[in-house]
């Protein structure tokens, strides 16, 4: 497997404060891996750096077989690269509904003259249609996205970013505020995402972690402080005492 | 799937008949008709009204849709006004100009004829040189073309500079209403070659068509005044019903992520701007022919502002609502500052209302803003049943941060 994002040596400081610390971090395509580290661990600054909401003030990001540098490119045109991102808390367009949530979202030329007299094919609406049914929310489908409960807007919400077809998923915590059920309908869509693009997942829940299976990086004042297996990270000395303390 | 654009948006059939029936009316009792009805003055105001509608359009789309409070969409309007009202002026002083020097002995030659005009017009402001910037005001093509362009190039720059180094909220209001006012401010100079103060006068007199009345000129543009604002509600329509709807209702309400789903947001706000800034340079170009006359004053930033009142009392986010703020508002201004409102007298003081309409206005927007923030345009929600989701109050989402009820639906 080839290696889809590199990031290496990067720093940020915001006021002194150095929230990025030389991290470097890799992932291959098709690959599934959970970031997971205490408050203020910057996790949240390193989806920052990638998406390009952030500047760094040292470091390289690379992306995809060319190795583009992501760091010289807008939000905009990261995201068009094939960067999506979901953010913690959702953010769906809540009074418009499913569908043209969905039908935003939709690979397609972003520039405001196609978008502008863009037609909805036939394909579109079926595409649209399979990525409802995909993330469980066929029959909400011409609803306004206001009216979902919260489970629900944050699988709209993953629904966009596979809408996008981005080839690198970042995603912010996705089971936070879920019942039990719609924890487990969120890994299973994950994971099946992560058989045919990179995913992400920042989170805190230890539990949703394990079920997910995969590769844990774990962060700490911004730097890595251990990667591997969920069970080779949490026996290792140094993480037991960022987490519960020295 | 695929509708045709009638079908999916009845609201723009409907719109289109009342206008139809409502100029039809005023048509026929008009002046110009014989009927007599309605005075030509009165027709003149209408027609006004209706420009009025049109730029209240072009705010609801960049203020309502895309959520940019420009308070300086009154430049553009009054940009295109003084576009039109440059050829009306130096091709009627022209005309007369030509007229008074034909009786003469010997026949003028060209650069007498243009001293005459430049003394003329720009006597006023003690100067007889044609400005350069009135070099193709002879040509009626080109200043229909300045129209568009100049207003638009306007925007283009403005809206390039402010939207690219990412001003939004109320920064790029003052932003907006900044621009406004040096633009009033030049205008007011003498230096400025569109004669200072005194404006342009003397625009509801079409050149080479004196034989005319009043009465059916009025007519003409109130004509033109309603095509103009069937189309741009067409336009706008249009623009909102799609996709590209979707993502500048998408900008208003949460910037960010449309930016991280791929879109460039300063693309489709400068796009927005733009083509909202020609429509009412549109608006202008028709509104300052009936009145007659146009002065820097009417672009001071306060119209701006009233425009942006009456968008919020018909209805944001809404093509008819609009329409209705602005018709409403701004005829009850005239009936109110016109005299024509009865006096209250209290026994202890008297309410005039030319000076206690503004207070009127202010409190009516309160009102609006307090009470009924979908603004007049609402009430239609209570007959085609589109109703928010009542969530009593709770939370939108799990975090502190997320939007309560009563934010949501503003």
């Amino acid at each position: 497997m080839s290696t889809l994002l590199e990031v290496s040596g990067v720093s940020v400081t915001f006021d002194g404060f150095r929230a990025i610390n030389n991290l470097s971090f890799q992932i291959a395509d098709a690959e599934l891996r959970a970031v997971i580290g205490p408050n203020g661990a910057g996790k949240t600054t390193f989806m920052d750096i990638v998406t390009g909401k952030t500047r760094p003030d040292e470091g390289r990001v690379l992306f995809g077989e060319k190795s583009v540098s992501l760091l010289r490119m807008s939000e905009a045109k990261i995201a068009q690269a094939g960067v999506g991102r979901k953010f913690q808390r959702p953010t769906v367009f809540e009074d418009q509904s499913v569908f043209d949530n969905l039908l935003m979202a939709l690979k397609k030329d972003r520039k405001p003259w196609s978008v502008l007299f863009y037609r909805k094919s036939k394909r579109d609406t079926e595409r649209v249609e399979e990525l409802a049914e995909q993330i469980g929310l066929t029959e909400q489908i011409h609803r306004t996205s206001g009216e979902l409960s919260h489970g629900q807007k944050q699988w709209l919400e993953i629904g966009m970013l596979l809408a996008q077809e981005p080839r690198l998923l970042l995603v912010d915590e996705p089971a936070a505020g879920m019942t039990l059920a719609e924890r487990e309908q969120t890994t299973d869509i994950l994971k099946e995402a992560a058989k045919t693009r990179a995913v992400v997942v920042v989170e805190h829940d230890m539990e949703f972690v394990r079920r997910l299976n995969c590769k844990v990086t774990v962060l700490h004042e911004g730097s890595v402080l251990a990667e591997g297996s969920l069970d080779h990270v949490t026996a290792n000395q140094d993480v037991i005492d960022v987490y519960l303390g020295r | 799937m695929n509708k045709s654009f009638f079908a999916r948006n009845p609201s723009v059939l409907i719109f289109i008949a009342c206008l139809a029936l409502f100029t039809l009316t005023v048509s026929v009792l008009a002046d110009g008709f014989g009927a007599g009805v309605i005075s030509t003055s009165f027709v003149k105001t209408l027609g006004k009204t209706l420009c009025l509608c049109l730029i209240a359009i072009a705010m609801d789309l960049v203020w309502g849709y895309c959520g940019i409070l420009s308070l300086g969409h009154f430049a553009f309007f009054g940009l295109g006004g003084y576009m039109i009202g440059m050829w009306l002026m130096y091709a009627r002083t022209e005309l007369i100009v030509a007229n008074s020097l034909a009786e003469a002995e010997i026949p003028p030659t060209a650069q007498e004829i243009s001293d005459a005009i430049g003394n003329q017009i720009f006597g006023v402001v003690g100067g007889s040189d044609i400005p350069l910037i009135w070099s193709f005001a002879d040509s009626l093509t080109i200043q229909l073309a300045f129209v568009v362009l100049v207003p638009g190039l306007l925007a283009l720059v403005f809206g390039w500079l402010a939207f690219r180094s990412r001003v939004t909220g109320v920064y790029l209001s003052i932003l907006t209403q900044a621009m406004t006012l040096a633009l009033s401010l030049y205008l007011f100079q003498n230096e400025s070659g569109l004669r200072g103060n005194n404006g342009l006068s003397g625009l509801q007199n079409l050149p080479g068509l004196d034989d005319v009345p009043q009465s059916t000129v009025s007519l003409w543009f109130f004509w033109a005044s309603a095509l103009a604002l069937g189309l741009g509600y067409m336009l706008a329509a249009w623009v909102v019903s799609g996709k590209f709807g979707s993502v500048i209702r998408g900008i208003r309400d949460d910037e960010a992520r449309v930016r991280f789903l791929g879109y460039s947001v300063e693309g489709y706000k400068l796009f927005v701007f733009t083509l909202t800034a020609v429509i009412a340079a549109i608006a202008g170009a028709l509104y300052y022919p009936q009145a007659g006359i146009i002065n820097p004053g009417e672009m001071a930033p306060i119209a701006s502002i009233y425009l942006a009142v009456w968008v919020a009392i018909g209805g944001r986010g809404r093509l008819y609502g609009a329409v209705i703020g602005a018709a409403l508002v701004s005829l009850l201004s005239t009936w109110f500052t016109g005299g024509q409102a009865p006096d209250i007298p209290l026994g202890f003081y008297t309410i005039q209302w030319v000076d206690w309409w503004l207070v009127l206005l202010g409190f009516s927007f309160v009102a609006v803003t307090l009470f009924a923030p979908r603004g007049i345009g609402g009430l239609f929600d209570l007959y085609t049943g589109r109703h928010a989701p009542n969530r009593h109050g709770a939370d939108l989402g799990p975090d502190m941060g997320s939007l309560r009820e009563k934010e949501a639906d503003e």
